[in-house]
């Protein structure tokens, strides 16, 4: 079924072929030699004068224009990049001036850290020396104190006694040799209490 | 075959004995020409650094020729630049008027192809002669071959190098009137199979129209590559 229709197809091709060139039996315009010299009589002028004016106005023109695109191009690149170059030192110069006053900020803070611990510290001597006197002074007191204190005991002892004695038996005893009793009591008393 | 048929317009006008009346051909040709000429006038008027469309048409086309010839032919086919520009465009324009219905075209006739392939062939050979004097024969006389094999190679090389205008325009001129031809074709089963099986040849027909729109750009680059190279040959001895 197939095949019958490829050939009847190709056999109505073949017709239809032949009607349309029935009529033309003329063979092929291009080997008829009328026309030739008039061919290339107008093909020399047209392409000549193409060639002629192309070279001379047009070509030279676009080639120009070409060069001056690409000239322009490669100028504003050359541009771009030393901006770029000098935005990157910009850049630099200005994080170096942010580290320098990051180091001074640090340096003030510092000094002035130290500054005041130096004022700390010398107050807190000066005061120490203060309290230092004072307790030097008051401790002496307290010794001396101490000293004395003794001394009037026995004293106080010492006459105490003596109007004591006086009283129980009406006489009067050497005030120094009750002193020196009183004194050896006294020692007695610190050596056992010593001990 | 009518669309191949080259006809008169205007008065016959007659350069001695010789006939060169303006014809359809003609006015393609100067149709091409002026197009590629207002295009390109237009595009490299504006010298805007941002380009607008017409100006980087222009630019582009300039810059895509400019790379095929540093690609294939090297540094030394700069001055050359300008020629093969203009060959490119005025082929690709000749291509691409054609693809529209009713146009002529030019690039069709093997004439036409013929006149630009023989100019090509001649030139390349003058500046090859030019560059290298005598030892430009040294191309039909390639390195490393066996003595014994040597006259053999020489003669194909010596005939390969002389067929190089007839297969450069043979290519442009086959490819577009086959292409064109192809059209017609398919156009005629449309009318004859009429309105119940015209719609395959038809939907056949505009796929051709597409191809053969980029066989119209690639014949043209081709054409100029092949030129390229030929004069590549011609400035850099590699034999």
């Amino acid at each position: 079924m197939l095949k019958k229709i490829v050939i009847l197809l190709f056999v109505t091709c073949f017709a239809c072929f032949n009607t349309v060139f029935a009529a033309e039996s003329g063979g092929m315009p291009q080997l008829n030699p009328e026309f030739w010299i008039s061919q290339i009589f107008w093909l020399i002028i047209t392409f000549g004068i193409l060639f002629i004016v192309l070279t001379k106005v047009i070509l030279p023109k676009i080639s120009d224009n070409l060069e001056t695109r690409k000239s322009q191009i490669l100028e504003n690149i050359e541009t771009a990049d030393k901006q770029k170059e000098e935005s990157q030192k910009k850049i630099d110069e200005y994080e170096k001036i942010i580290l320098d006053s990051k180091l001074k900020a640090k340096s003030y803070f510092n000094e002035a850290r130290e500054k005041i611990l130096d004022d700390i510290n010398k107050k807190r001597a000066a005061l120490e020396k203060d309290l230092d006197e004072e307790i030097g002074e008051v401790e002496k007191e307290l010794s001396d104190l101490k000293n004395k204190s003794g001394e009037k005991i026995n004293k106080i002892a010492a006459e105490t006694s003596a109007e004591l004695i006086k009283e129980l038996i009406g006489e009067e005893v050497n005030s120094s040799s009750i002193a020196a009793i009183v004194e050896d009591q006294s020692k007695l008393n610190k050596e056992r209490k010593d001990v | 075959m009518y669309q191949f048929n080259v006809y008169r317009i205007g008065p016959e006008i007659k350069l001695g004995a010789v006939d060169i009346s303006f014809t359809n051909a003609s006015l393609f040709m100067v149709i091409s020409s002026l197009a590629i000429l207002i295009i390109f006038n237009l595009g490299a008027k504006k010298k805007a650094l941002i380009p607008d469309k017409l100006q980087l048409l222009s630019e582009l086309s300039y810059s895509f020729v400019a790379k095929m010839i540093s690609d294939t032919a090297g540094s030394k086919a700069k001055p050359y630049f300008s020629f093969i520009f203009s060959l490119f465009m005025f082929v690709l324009f000749c291509n691409m008027f054609g693809m529209i219905p009713y146009a002529f075209t030019v690039t069709s006739h093997i004439i036409v192809t013929f006149v630009l392939a023989a100019f090509i062939f001649i030139g390349v050979t003058i500046i090859g002669f030019m560059k290298h004097g005598l030892g430009y024969l040294k191309l039909f006389v390639p390195s490393g071959v066996p003595m014994v094999l040597l006259p053999l190679i020489v003669v194909i090389e010596i005939i390969s190098y002389l067929s190089r205008p007839i297969s450069l325009s043979v290519r442009l001129f086959a490819n577009m009137m086959a292409g064109h031809t192809m059209m017609k074709v398919f156009g005629g089963f449309v009318i004859s199979l009429g309105i119940v099986g015209g719609w395959l040849p038809l939907s056949f027909s505009v796929a051709l129209t597409g191809l053969e729109i980029l066989v119209a750009f690639l014949q043209a680059y081709v054409f100029a590559i092949l030129t390229c190279i030929y004069l590549n040959d011609a400035l850099n001895l590699h034999h």
